[in-house]
């Protein structure tokens, strides 16, 4: 059986070449810190298949998670190297190999949903040959290798330092928020530890007129757009409303199908993303990049779709996510 | 009624635009000491909730091959591709741009779109132009506008199309979640199946008010009178990784 685990144990392994590029890079101020981060980040992945299967005490890859989180408030990791083509080199390479450079991205999605939807009922000798619930992550692990040995092949790279050098610069550009989502979903089981869902379920319970579906499914939804315009993120906002309505009343109570609820869920999230400044990434920055004298301009051009979309959102799961 | 305290650092902190790591570290910390856990113990939950959720951070094994294919081009061969779009009015080409950014973020391609790799040099400046040729010079009202749509069909297309791609933050986040917090076993394409539906209503309804872009432009034009303003000069401006 092929295991998940092995393909954490890549990712660690791409990390620990970033923080050999970061801790050997001379000209980059931060880089013991950036170095440590991904390094401890690689250690973690590794770490964490004995703290899964029970083997090895769960509080050192605590403390090494604290230690991450420290790093981050720190400022760590720093960007990093930028050193990549030039303009005028990609200008020319693009032009040699024009929609060829689509082939290995289009590898990946490709083989994913082909590990998720068909190899993952496939068995060997009565064993499932991927393990449960992991397929398509398994896939996308092997999308990921496939893809990356056809566009060495296909644009006639030599060093294998190439594209780890490359994925250390785009690494280096999303910094802590690689592992962001990740530390959200951990503190979902400090959540549920402390019973912030049994809490917040039971107030809302005692708010909404019992087995009104579309009342609760309304709540979870605009719940997720107005918390994600508060917070400016709708990452964060999943975890919250999730333990409050989500998980004991739309899934618990009304036996709703978690994959829909969860997934649509995030989207009326995103719903609020498209309508806060607090989100400055995707509203502000292009104001300013593309000098509007209004910087809300893009907020103002996309609330008109905002507003209609939570209504889909919202029926779509009403209609589609429940049973009967 | 305390564990709302949790909840509340979470909400105060990423409000106050304070490091999300040390916001979701400390709400962690205040949970775990709600829920009467000794300091061990939190350090240790901590611990089995990051190994049980590793597969949330497994997107990173795209970088390499992402990060090589830029190198080679791939934004110049994006703009090459959506280039051919010239000609289109402005609020058909922005309705266009819309379903290209949809359909390559849901084959993982974020890269090929963004407000600093293709707004900027690319969709913008063409939308002004193709606002130019049908109403003339642009009052400074058209032209904040035509920038304004431009700049949202990029974030509308990368919102409701990247959630179809199963090695995604958001959809890795979900199954992650609640299979450390409720011990499901969820598998992302269950999840990112269920993304298509908003996405179709998504381009239906942005689409629809993109095309109405340029009717609106006529009132305008017919209104305002044009003010000199400075285009929009196409350049190419650094990449960008932004993340949710």
């Amino acid at each position: 059986m092929i295991k998940v685990e092995w393909f954490y144990w890549v990712c660690a392994a791409f990390f620990a070449i970033v923080a050999l590029i970061r801790l050997t890079d001379s000209g980059d101020k931060k880089r013991f810190g950036s170095a440590a981060f991904w390094g401890i980040l690689a250690f973690a992945f590794v770490y964490g298949t004995f703290v899964v299967a029970k083997t090895a005490p769960p509080a050192v890859e605590g403390f090494a998670v604290l230690g991450l989180a420290g790093l981050a408030g720190l400022g760590f990791p720093g960007k990093g190297a930028e050193e990549s083509s030039s303009v005028e080199e990609r200008r020319v390479l693009a032009g040699r190999f024009g929609n060829k450079l689509f082939i290995p991205a289009l590898i990946i999605p490709l083989v994913a949903v082909f590990f998720g939807a068909v190899l993952s009922k496939v068995e060997v000798g009565g064993v499932l040959l991927l393990e449960k619930g992991t397929a398509t992550i398994i896939g996308l692990g092997v999308g990921a290798l496939v893809a990356l040995v056809v566009g060495m092949a296909l644009f006639r790279v030599k060093s294998p330092v190439v594209p780890f050098r490359e994925g250390d610069r785009l690494l280096g550009h999303i910094g802590w928020a690689a592992i962001l989502p990740q530390f959200l979903a951990t503190l979902g089981l400090l959540f549920a530890a402390a019973g912030v869902g049994k809490v917040v379920g039971d107030m809302t319970n005692a708010v909404l007129p019992k087995g009104v579906l579309l009342l609760a499914v309304i709540v979870y939804c605009v719940g997720m757009a107005v918390f994600t315009i508060v917070m400016g993120n709708a990452f964060a906002a999943f975890p919250v409303m999730t333990a409050a309505v989500g998980w004991p009343i739309l899934v618990t109570q009304f036996h709703g199908n978690p994959p829909a609820v969860f997934a649509i869920g995030m989207l009326a999230g995103f719903c609020g993303t498209l309508v806060t400044p607090m989100a400055a990434n995707f509203n502000l920055v292009p104001a300013a990049l593309l000098e509007l004298k209004d910087q809300y301009g893009p907020i103002k051009a996309q609330i008109p779709t905002a507003i209609p979309l939570l209504g889909a959102n919202i029926a779509i799961m009403f209609l589609f996510a429940f049973p009967g | 009624m305390w564990v709302l305290l949790a909840v509340a650092v979470v909400v105060i902190g990423f409000a106050l635009k304070i490091n999300s790591m040390l916001v979701v570290a400390v709400a962690g910390i205040v949970a775990g000491l709600i829920a009467h856990l000794s300091p061990m113990k939190i350090v240790e939950a901590f611990g089995t909730g990051f190994a049980g959720s590793r597969s949330v951070t497994i997107f990173v094994v795209v970088l390499p091959v992402i990060g090589l294919i830029e190198r080679y081009g791939l934004q110049h061969q994006a703009r090459q591709l959506i280039g051919k779009l010239r000609g289109l009015t402005t609020g058909r080409l922005l309705a266009s741009y819309l379903l290209i950014r949809q359909l390559t973020a849901a084959v993982g391609l974020n890269a090929v779109g963004g407000p600093a790799q293709a707004v900027r040099p690319i969709v913008a400046p063409m939308s002004e132009a193709a606002a130019e040729r049908a109403h003339g010079p642009l009052s400074e009202r058209m032209r904040e506008k035509v920038r304004s749509y431009a700049a949202s069909a990029d974030t509308v297309g990368l919102f409701f199309g990247e959630d179809i791609f199963v090695a995604i933050g958001s959809i890795l986040l979900i199954t992650g979640f609640v299979d450390t917090t409720y011990h499901l076993k969820l598998d992302p394409l269950q999840i990112a199946i269920w993304a298509i539906p908003t996405a179709i209503c998504a381009f239906l309804v942005h689409g629809f008010r993109m095309l109405r872009l340029d009717g609106q432009l006529a009132r305008m034009a017919a209104e305002d009178s044009p003010e000199p303003v400075e285009p929009l000069a196409a350049e190419d401006t650094k990449d960008e990784v932004a993340a949710r």
